[in-house]
């Protein structure tokens, strides 16, 4: 798909019939994402939140070599399964999104969308060095050198390459915040939207997807 | 008319039971699996801490009314099958509409989930989605072709359509029951019943690897948590199904639930133990023997 495709424009149907088409409108969903508080009720929000730091559900994004800590993850020797962490194929059902190393422009857009499509609340871990400060890529003309301009981050793990260990421990960090009410960033997104729009249109030069394609 | 107000609530509980039921075998069935794997595995009560968890997330996208409607559909397959089984046979509670429905019934119950979440997948878009729907509409056919014989032939065996009268058939002793008195039938329907749990070697369907969970790839939120409520109690409801056709049914609670877990785990070993097929491959693989040993059931109560 090139950007030409999601311009708008008359098509011929099959009967001969002419209409328009807004690809962006027509393929997309286009609300802004909104916040939606915590409940009110204090101990139905404990309860729930306690469910939520539970069963984690993860989208592991593997852009660069933390792609590769992942896996183990799930094996016999670390089997992060006991503590209901799982993984999951597609961003709709994910509640956790661990982008794991480096970022290429490029590979940002992917996240973005991926970020986007998933549903409150979700999560974001961030895997090694070069999501905070560029790591070993710091000067590199592709990628990208904080995350956290792009999507809120809850929690960093640090380490070129951080090991399974770590990243269990972030998890446990992670539960811990979400227990706390603490993990509340997928409506930090939706109140600092515009700001966090500006800084991705900034980097990613040519945007060809809507603006809010969850 | 005379209406019996309290026979919706035990409804309800038959629901509710067999829901409890589904929870706790899908848990013990992932608790093996990672023991085969060697691993400690998920807690036995993960698939509730699951299920609470996706009613609570706050947003949900839909993309159309048939994309509402397909979990819908989905669950009402599941609960309508369960409610015109005799769930207890000989219990005035918990036969629920079991007098009212026959074979045919439940078979088209069997059907109309997947057909409806058909629809639904299809409105959400995601390619996967028609993928796996196909694969999963051409496996559940192929699956019902032996099924389909070995019931033709129980019906035959018993003269009746009626399920209560086919349990009925096979009370006092377990010499009665048709896995013995009609071994053929009963091995041709198991042999399709794992086809119908979509465990391995069947499970190409959800291919979680290849086609992201294939029909429910778009579903979020409380949708998918539908399907989750649907994914414990359709397979108990089929397990019941199975009970009632071939392994004469259950008096009770602690027999149904004994019954239910042997054969629930039937589907779970072969799982466990198989690699999987590809869908030409098990579509062929129905055909084949299960499908043979369906016509012999057939013959022998004939002859």
């Amino acid at each position: 798909m090139t950007k030409k495709d999601l311009e708008k424009r008359i098509v011929t149907g099959p009967d001969g019939k002419q209409f328009e088409i807004d690809p962006i409108k027509d393929y997309f969903l286009d609300a802004k994402p909104e916040v939606h508080s915590p409940t009110s009720f204090k101990v139905v929000e404990k309860f729930l939140n306690w469910a939520r730091s539970e069963s984690i559900w993860i989208l592991g994004y593997g852009t660069g070599c933390g792609a590769m800590e992942l896996p183990p993850l799930m094996t016999p020797r670390f089997d992060a399964y006991r503590f209901g962490i799982q993984m999951r194929p597609t961003p709709r059902q994910s509640n956790l999104l661990i982008v794991s190393g480096y970022l290429g422009i490029k590979t940002l857009k992917r996240v973005i969308r991926s970020y986007e499509q998933m549903q409150n609340p979700k999560y974001v871990i961030a895997l090694g060095s070069c999501t905070i400060n560029g790591g070993m890529y710091w000067d590199s003309y592709n990628t990208i050198n904080r995350l956290d301009y792009y999507m809120p981050v809850d929690l960093y793990v640090t380490g070129c390459m951080p090991r399974p260990e770590a990243l269990l421990a972030g998890f446990d960090k992670l539960k811990e915040l979400i227990r706390t009410g603490q993990a509340e960033n997928a409506n930090k997104y939706a109140e600092k939207f515009d700001w966090y729009k500006k800084n991705q249109k900034q980097i990613i030069k040519d945007w060809d997807m809507p603006d809010y394609n969850w | 008319m005379n209406f019996d107000w309290i026979k919706i609530l035990y409804s309800l509980l038959t629901i509710f039971i067999v829901m409890n039921i589904g929870l706790v075998l899908q848990g013990i069935m992932r608790k093996l699996g990672a023991r085969v794997g060697r691993r400690h595995g998920i807690r036995i009560y993960q698939a509730y801490i699951d299920l609470i968890k996706n009613y609570s997330i706050r947003s949900s996208v839909s993309h159309g009314v048939m994309f509402f409607l397909g979990p819908v559909f989905r669950l009402a397959g599941g609960v309508g099958m369960l409610l015109f089984l005799p769930v207890i046979y000989g219990s005035e509670h918990f036969s629920n509409f079991s007098h009212y429905g026959d074979v045919t019934l439940i078979m088209y119950f069997m059907f109309l989930g997947m057909l409806g979440m058909a629809m639904g997948a299809g409105e959400a878009g995601h390619p996967y989605s028609p993928i796996g729907i196909s694969r999963g509409l051409a496996q559940l056919t192929a699956s019902e072709v032996p099924l389909i014989l070995a019931i033709i032939s129980v019906m035959a065996q018993y003269q009746t359509f009626s399920i209560t009268e086919i349990v009925a058939a096979q009370q006092g002793g377990i010499m009665n029951w048709t896995l013995f008195t009609n071994p053929f039938a009963t091995a041709a329907a198991m042999l399709s019943f794992l086809g119908a749990m979509g465990r391995a070697p069947f499970s190409v369907v959800i291919a979680p690897q290849e086609i992201p969970i294939g029909p429910p790839t778009e579903f979020n939120s409380t949708y998918l948590a539908v399907l989750q409520t649907n994914r414990a109690i359709f397979p108990v409801a089929k397990v019941i199904w199975y009970m009632a056709l071939f392994f004469g049914g259950a008096t009770s609670w602690p027999i149904l639930i004994i019954k239910a877990i042997i054969i629930y785990f039937w589907s779970v070993f072969v799982g466990a133990v198989f690699p999987r097929f590809r869908i030409e491959q098990s579509l062929r693989w129905f055909v084949k023997i299960p499908a043979l040993l369906g016509v012999i059931a057939i013959i022998l109560v004939q002859v």
